[in-house]
Parts: structure tokens; sequence; C-alpha cells
């Protein structure tokens, strides 16, 4: 069976769909990231879409539910690279992306995720901080 | 008003679904619809199939280019020899779902439609026609 490729970048999971999305392809997507954000302890999933010609309710629904799963898990989902006119027709039919990021490109949605994971780490040096003083 | 063409496609798997989406797509290119208008149509289209296949239990899709004076429109009839829908109203409300979707397809296709008609005999199946016109 075919699978999508997942990259670990730092604390982020990478993930370019770019074949037409079908029922098993969606599932196993949805376990391989869980599997993956479970072991590398990632914060962040990055999903490229920017291929994708139009997000249906079957692959919104995907999405929406991998953004579940990850907060589950402490992550956070940023879709990146939703063309115009697929962002247009989701609001026509009525999808609302409920927990995911969205950004313009890769690049702002790695920055996205990045500053959640450097955020972090000055609340955890400001806990250091509180605990030394 | 007049059809110039007419092809069918069989809706009985995913892989199926995917064609349709590429086909629609092809004939909207094909009567001049501009990418968003495309995009409306094909994700309508994937919507219709997906119940044809997930509910329906598998049907046809009919795919026209028609004429009507000086416009070209798209229509696409979708039907099955399913289940039928008992109640079209609570079926076409968003959000309703009889079977763990979000329950968007149907008002999703007619909103991203310009004409939307759906007839469903219970125990006989369901047709649904959407058409968008340039
Ligand atoms: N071809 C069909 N045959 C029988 N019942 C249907 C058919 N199409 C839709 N339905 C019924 O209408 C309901 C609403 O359909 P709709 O497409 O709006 O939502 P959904 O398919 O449940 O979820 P979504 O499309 O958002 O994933 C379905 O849950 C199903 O009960
Ligand atoms: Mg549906």
């Amino acid at each position: 069976m075919d699978r999508i490729p997942i990259l670990k970048l730092g604390g982020a999971l990478i993930v370019t769909i770019q074949v037409d999305m079908h029922d098993r392809l969606a599932l196993a997507l949805e376990e391989d990231l869980t599997a993956m954000i479970a072991r590398t302890s990632a914060r962040g999933v990055l999903i490229e879409i920017s291929a994708l010609e139009i997000v249906d309710s079957f692959i919104g629904r995907m999405l929406v539910s991998i953004a579940a799963v990850s907060r589950v898990l402490d992550a956070e989902t940023v879709v990146a690279g939703m063309r115009p006119a697929v962002a247009i027709t989701l609001v026509e039919l009525g999808l609302e992306l409920t927990g995911i990021k969205t950004a313009l490109n890769v690049e702002r949605g790695m920055a996205l995720i990045q500053a959640r994971l450097s955020e972090e780490d000055d609340g955890h040096e400001s806990d250091r901080d509180r605990h030394e003083n | 008003m007049t059809v110039t063409k007419t092809e069918t496609l069989p809706v009985r798997s995913g892989d199926d679904v995917v064609r349709v989406r590429q086909r629609v797509r092809a004939l909207a290119v094909e009567i001049g619809l501009g990418l968003v208008d495309q995009t409306k149509i094909i994700t309508a289209a994937s919507e219709l199939a997906r119940n044809t296949l997930d509910y329906g239990g598998g049907g046809d899709v009919c795919m026209e280019i028609v004429q009507a004076a000086m416009r070209k429109g798209l229509r696409l009839t979708f039907e099955d020899h399913g289940p039928g829908i008992a109640d079209i109203e609570q079926a076409m409300t968003d959000h309703y779902t009889s079977g763990g979707g979000l329950g968007l397809g149907l008002g999703g296709a007619k909103r991203l439609s310009n004409e939307f008609h759906i007839e469903s005999t219970p125990g006989s199946g369901t047709r649904v026609t959407i058409a968008r016109w340039k």
C-alpha cells in the first residue's frame, strides 16, 4: 500500500500531500503521524497542501482529525499552502478547520511552529529561574 | 436548452471518485469556467460521488455540457439504487450525518452549485443533479 512520507525537522513533522488522497491513504497517514508524534515527541505537524486542487469534507475531516489527535499528544497542526480557490470553496462548503492553524506557505508554517517551540523554551527557562531563586 | 456532450462514469470505488473529479475538472475547463468555479463544481462533485459510494452502495454519474441561449453549463447527475433517503430535509441540514461524516456534503454541494435538485425514493434510490453555469 502507498504511504505518504513524513519528514522530521527539529521538533516538527512535515508532510506534503501531493497525490489525490483516497480513503486508505488518508487513514494510513493519520496512523503514521500519530505513531511518529508519539515516537519523536514532535511538538508541531506541518501539512503542506499546495498541490491539492480541492479539499472536500473527506479531506477536511482527515485534517481536523489529525489536528485533534496531535493536540492530545501535545503537538500543534499547521496546514500550509492552501490554494486561494480552495480556501474560498471551503468557506462555501461550510467546513471549519477547527483546531488547525493555517499558513500561506511552508516557511511561514515552520515559523509558527518554531515560535511555539521557542515560547515553550522560554517558559521552561523561567520555571527554572523561579526554581533557582 | 441543448445537451452538447454526454459522458457517464461509474462510481463504485474510491478510485472512481478520483476519476470523476478529474473528468469534471476537464469538462469545467472545456466550458471555460474560471479557477474558483472549477474548484467549486469539482468539490461539489466529490461530495456527491462519495455519498453515492458510501450511502447509495455505488452508482453512476452522468456528466453533460449544456447550452442555453449564450450560456454554457456543466450538469452532473449522480444516481444510485441504494436505500434512498427517507427525510430529505433532514439529510440536507448542515451537520446532519447518519454515517459519522461532517454532514456537509449535500448542503455544501447545493451552495457550491447554481442549480441543485434531489429526488429520492426509500427502497429504490437517490438522484442528485447539480449544474454550474459559465
Ligand atoms: N445517495 C445517498 N443515499 C442514501 N442516503 C444518502 C445519500 N446521500 C446522502 N445520504 C444521507 O444524507 C446524509 C447527509 O449527507 P451529507 O453528504 O450532507 O453528509 P455526510 O455524507 O454524512 O457527511 P460529509 O459529506 O460531510 O462527509 C448522509 O449521512 C446520509 O444519511
Ligand atoms: Mg457526504
